[in-house]
């Protein structure tokens, strides 16, 4: 990247070819023939055990470490080729907690790259500022905040933040998340899918989570030991067919349900319901659900707001009203299946609404549908392994969906 | 600057007990009816020449430790280099374990009696805590940022510069203000082999059995001796990176 472009570099492609790290004194190599290839754009993630050689294989990609044989090319340029520190300042690097500098302030810290590439001053802080937005920090606050001022998530955003800062085309992030909370490691996951969404990098991330590694990547590599690829895939083919006994050992008996966070609403049957409103004589209502087959009965307030939801055998007196406290929950129509469940347990209802954009009624998703997808799922793994067309091995589209959930 | 409760008192504390520890003594040494001997040794003449000869040994010997210490201890840190790390401490912690009137005594068998001497034999005493402190100071930097900076795109010598010396300093600074404290302390024995400082009333008041010249002589060492652990705290807290 040349020192004047402004922002945006998109994605490069790296590939590795029979890399080799064998370090003196071991007897096995650390990673052992190592042929990968990363498509620009493309978010993937490096999971396995403890010394599989993981870490190892992302700081061969900016010479941290520097590989025995072999070679790992960036956009079809050797790293060899440049010398390891301008070849690490065109690469983002991210590690856990941050790892920022406790004496410089955050935007000194946002500040080394750019620095080193010889940035004017006014520059760097309309990037600084530029990127503290992007990571949800507002600049006037945080700009000269020393790290130790900062909770770990935060910290967490501004590592983020400096990995971006001289806009490189590859980020490696070397577990990112690990030294958070799970509820702030799940924000700053689905936060930074929504940045990766804009920015379309090419990002490695290692992680041993096998959830995250889920989350965040287009695909996902699992290696065994000594960097061998065991599956290097897209997160539903992975879960669905598990190419070894040791992958499905490492995704866990728990892939059914992690399963759920790839599938959207519509890869269920929704059940039809009839909508009436507040103040509808209820031998109508009935007349009505009969007619349409359905026992249940949606309650639009005069605003056609949706305020309540019957059993019909629960519908008495003369006209149907809407029951205080008693406001449904309202999923949208692309929420996945672990989001509705997630509702339904902490809710205790026995069904979620699901809407379209403009709050329309489309169905409801029952607990029983659910948990009966939960067990097709299990008793014939692979029979569903192309609900999400979204996750392909391509780079998304600048306008396709990121692939983090919202949670209600 | 961010100072607890207990560092304040020491912090204002000290200043007080020089000044009027100071203040005490010129005023005894002005109405104090002196014998002949005392008055002149105790002459404000002499006093300033001896105090002077006493700073100026202390500085030399500073100079030389941090000039030699500092990038020693860089050094001893260094990947490759760093193996011999624990036979170099062991010499350093030799040099500070003999009693430095020894080591005064036999270098000056060796080199002859005057100022150099005294300065080799002092830095080698107040080697140790410059060079032990510039080592663990540099240890102590985690590993992880280091390694985060190389990895960002920062030459070696620009992490060592910007981010290990910079994070590492408080303790380094700590170990300059020790060796300083010391070097006053120890500067006192340079009179025995014909290099000046304030040692020289105290050998005088010992060998003539002056008690006025010995005290005067220890309370002057001493006040220096607690100036230069003041300054020395405010030299850290200028230095020190903000933010730690």
């Amino acid at each position: 990247m040349s020192t004047d472009s402004t922002a945006n570099a998109r994605g490069s492609e790296i590939v590795f070819t029979d890399v080799v790290k064998q370090y003196p004194g071991q007897t096995e190599p650390a990673v052992d023939h190592l042929s990968l290839g990363i498509d620009a754009g493309e978010f993937v993630t490096f999971v396995g055990p403890s010394g599989c050689g993981k870490t190892t294989s992302l700081k061969m990609i900016n010479r941290l470490i520097e590989p025995t044989s072999g070679t790992i090319t960036i956009d079809g340029q050797d790293t060899r080729e440049l010398d390891a520190d301008t070849l690490r300042r065109r690469i983002g690097y991210v590690i856990q907690g941050g790892g920022l500098f406790p004496h410089m302030t955050v935007a000194g810290n946002i500040a080394v790259v750019p620095n080193l590439l010889k940035w004017d001053k006014k520059r760097i802080r309309r990037r600084t500022d530029e990127l503290l937005e992007l990571v949800g920090l507002d600049p006037a606050v945080y700009r000269d905040r020393y790290p130790r001022e900062l909770s770990g998530g935060q910290q967490q955003r501004v590592g983020v933040a400096r990995g971006l800062a001289a806009d490189p085309p590859v980020m490696l992030m070397d577990e990112p998340f690990g030294a958070v909370d799970p509820i702030t490691r799940s924000r700053l996951q689905d936060e930074l899918l929504d940045v990766q969404s804009k920015l379309h990098k090419t990002i490695v991330c290692v992680t041993h989570d096998i959830d995250e590694a889920i989350k965040l990547g287009d695909r996902i590599c699992v290696m065994a030991d000594h960097g061998r690829i065991a599956q290097y895939d897209t997160a539903s083919e992975i879960l669905a067919n598990p190419a070894d006994d040791f992958v499905a050992d490492f995704t866990g008996s728990g892939s059914a349900l992690k399963q759920l966070a790839l599938e959207k609403v519509s890869s269920i049957r929704l059940e039809p319901a009839v909508l009436v409103h507040v103040g509808d004589p209820v031998p109508d209502v009935l007349e009505l659900a009969r007619r349409h087959d359905t026992d249940q009965v949606i309650v639009l307030d005069a605003d056609e707001a949706i305020v309540d939801w019957y059993w019909t055998i629960n519908l008495r007196g003369p006209v149907v009203r809407a029951r205080p406290g008693r406001q449904p929950i309202l999923l949208d129509e692309d929420s996945s299946l672990d989001t509705v469940l997630d509702a339904l347990v902490t809710s205790l209802h026995e069904g979620a609404i699901i809407v379209d954009d403009h709050e329309h009624f489309l169905g409801i998703a029952t607990f029983d549908e659910v948990t009966a997808h939960v067990r097709r799922v299990n008793a014939a793994p692979g029979a569903i392994g192309d609900f999400d067309a979204g996750r392909t091995h391509q780079a998304p589209a600048p306008d396709a969906p990121a692939h983090g959930q919202e949670r209600p | 600057m961010s100072l607890d409760r207990n560092e304040r008192q020491l912090f204002w504390g000290i200043p007080v007990i020089v000044v009027a520890g100071a203040l005490g003594w010129v005023l005894w040494r002005a109405t104090a009816d002196l014998d002949d001997i005392e008055s002149r040794q105790l002459a404000w003449g002499t006093i300033g020449t001896l105090l002077g000869q006493h700073v100026v040994l202390t500085l030399i010997c500073a100079a030389v430790v941090l000039v030699i210490g500092v990038p020693l201890g860089i050094a001893l840190t260094r990947p490759g280099i760093r193996r011999v790390t624990p036979a170099v401490l062991a010499v350093a912690n030799a040099g500070q374990s003999a009693p430095v009137i020894g080591l005064i005594v036999l270098l000056a068998m060796a080199m002859g009696f005057g100022t150099p001497t005294a300065v080799v034999a002092l830095s080698i005493y107040a080697f140790l805590p410059v060079l032990a402190n510039t080592i663990t100071g540099l240890q102590g930097v985690d590993p992880a940022l280091v390694e985060a900076g190389r990895g960002m795109g920062i030459s070696s010598m620009g992490v060592l510069l910007r981010i290990e010396l910079p994070l590492a300093s408080k303790v380094i600074l700590a170990g300059i203000r020790t060796a300083l404290v010391l070097l006053v302390g120890t500067a006192s024995f340079a009179t025995f082999i014909n290099a000046g400082g304030l040692g020289a009333l105290i050998q005088t008041g010992i060998a003539l059995f002056r008690f006025r010249i010995l005290i005067s002589g220890a309370v002057i060492v001493a006040l220096l001796a607690l100036l230069v652990e003041w300054l020395g705290q405010v030299m850290e807290m200028i230095v020190a990176p903000k933010g730690l």
